[in-house]
């Protein structure tokens, strides 16, 4: 899932100042920012209660289903059309996919970020995120042991670890194991190894912006990519 | 030719010692480190952004270290240009005449004087070692061929004292496969660790320059275990320097008698002064190397 972050409440004020919106629609997503407890209903109620409280009229709020659906939102945009036309502005709290779903659902209206959009994330207990991919699309797990590197490792080498690694240890996150040598001893556990080869550098052409993947194309023989 | 090629592939105990570009463009003070260093060094480390911090590039920094007579070696890390500026930048330091290059990491930005910067790091060490070589070979990265080639010494970086030892051993020989012939290590406290660290790369094919830092001060001390990457002074160590009257003197008795034991199992001394420049010259000869 996509874990977001509150984006700090000062650039929202600022944000709503620059484009003079006194009246704020204020929309949330049911998936991902539900999850993260940042932009489900407590928190979209939560921002009203707050924007109400500094002077803002609030004309009105929706969680949909995912905030990052064009039409699904446009849906739901249809439904609340009335509270966003009597809004000088709409605040958004979903992802950067959501802010900008919204913002072609609503073009004749500023669609303004209500968060920060930080990482793929696993849920790895409740409340609880880690970024284990980055989605380079060239992926080396099949020689890694299953453990990233171009993610785990704060530098993202693919070849580690590096002259910093002490004991075992991160030397940029010092609290946390060295991916690199988490990996040779997985594999060293799995009765493999890395192979005499270094992995070879990351091909960044497989992750061109901006993406886009076209099943409908794909299925009629065109190009997916 | 490159002096340090020739004097360790001849069995001669090399010395190295370093140098930090400025922030700026007055080479003066770090010309003049140099020429301290020059009476006793085969050969001075000239540092790339040092600390993920602002400095002159390395390599306009080495062609000044070339021109004043002294043999430099280049340094280039992974951390501030991708693979096309990493290319780019070989051809011009070997056009510029610098012959010696070692390949590093790079510390991360977020350790540094603009936190706010992006790590490249498009290729990785061992990745530039690979590409380095290629271009020793006449092509570039994807084997195409250049229009005249390079004829780099490659070195590497290596931390002997860091466990796990069956993964810097491993580290070792990817790094001579990949084109390394000569390592530079980190501070050694430890010289059975060196010792063993040396075997396996002498095993693999290339020398090894045993790192000396030079342990000015107990504040020096807390610095380099709190702050620089992965450098734990061992406390018996710190402890001589903390409780000695005068601790720049207490450095440099301890820095005679590691680049003495050095002597005795790796083929030469790297010292990192940390501003002892001037020290440098008496812990050579009074080492017994010149």
């Amino acid at each position: 899932m996509i874990i977001t972050r509150p984006r700090d409440w000062e650039r929202i004020r600022e944000q709503l100042a620059a484009v003079s919106a006194s009246r704020v629609f204020i929309v949330g997503c049911g998936q991902c920012a539900t999850v993260a407890n940042t932009g489900g209903e407590p928190e979209v109620l939560a921002a009203k209660e707050r924007l109400v409280g500094e002077g803002f009229e609030v004309t009105g709020w929706s969680v949909g289903e995912v905030a990052c659906h064009t039409s699904g939102q446009r849906l739901e945009s249809r439904k609340h059309s009335g509270e966003i036309d009597a809004a000088d502005a709409v605040l958004v709290l979903a992802c950067g996919a959501g802010v900008q779903t919204m913002a072609d659902a609503v073009e004749g209206k500023p669609v303004l970020p209500g968060l920060e959009s930080v990482f793929l994330g696993n849920v790895v207990r409740h409340g609880v995120f880690e970024e284990r991919c980055q989605m380079c699309g060239d992926c080396v797990l099949d020689r890694t042991g299953g453990i990233c590197p171009v993610t785990t490792c704060p530098k993202g080498l693919l070849n580690g670890p590096c002259g910093g690694m002490w004991n075992g240890m991160c030397e940029v996150l010092t609290d946390r194991e060295c991916a690199h040598v988490r990996i040779r001893q997985r594999l060293i556990e799995q009765g493999r190894s890395r192979g005499a080869e270094p992995l070879p550098p990351k091909d960044y052409s497989k992750k061109l912006k901006p993406g886009r993947v076209d099943l409908r194309a794909e299925r009629h023989g065109g190009d997916a990519s | 030719m490159s002096r340090l090629r020739d004097l360790l592939d001849a069995g001669t105990f090399v010395v190295t010692g370093e140098i930090a570009p400025p922030r700026g463009t007055d080479y003066g003070p770090m010309l003049r480190s140099a020429e301290l260093m020059r009476p006793v060094c085969h050969a001075l480390n000239v540092t790339d952004n040092q600390g993920a911090s602002l400095h002159l590039s390395s390599l306009a920094a080495s062609r000044v270290v070339a021109d004043a007579g002294i043999e430099p070696i280049f340094q280039q890390t992974c951390r501030d240009r991708n693979r096309l500026a990493l290319q780019s930048d070989l051809l011009a330091a070997w056009t510029l005449g610098l012959e010696n290059l070692l390949v590093v990491t790079g510390d991360d930005p977020r350790g540094g004087d603009h936190p706010q910067a992006k790590g490249v790091f498009d290729l990785d060490s061992t990745q530039l070692l690979q590409v380095a070589s290629a271009m020793n070979a006449g092509t570039d990265m994807l084997g195409r061929p250049l229009k005249g080639g390079t004829d780099f010494y490659l070195g590497a970086a290596m931390f002997p004292e860091a466990e796990p030892w069956d993964v810097q051993k491993a580290r070792i020989e990817e790094k001579v496969a990949a084109g390394a012939r000569f390592f530079q290590t980190q501070a050694v406290f430890d010289l059975d660790k060196l010792a063993r660290a040396t075997d396996a790369a002498h095993a693999a094919g290339a020398k090894v320059i045993a790192g000396v830092l030079l342990l000015r001060s107990p504040k020096a001390i807390d610095f380099i275990n709190e702050r620089l990457a992965g450098l734990m002074v061992p406390d018996t160590i710190a402890d001589r320097i903390r409780g000695a009257a005068d601790p720049v003197e207490a450095a440099v008795l301890l820095g005679i008698e590691q680049a003495r034991a050095i002597r005795g199992i790796a083929d030469g001394v790297h010292i990192m002064p940390l501003g002892l420049d001037d020290a440098v010259a008496r812990i050579v000869r009074e080492a017994g190397i010149v």
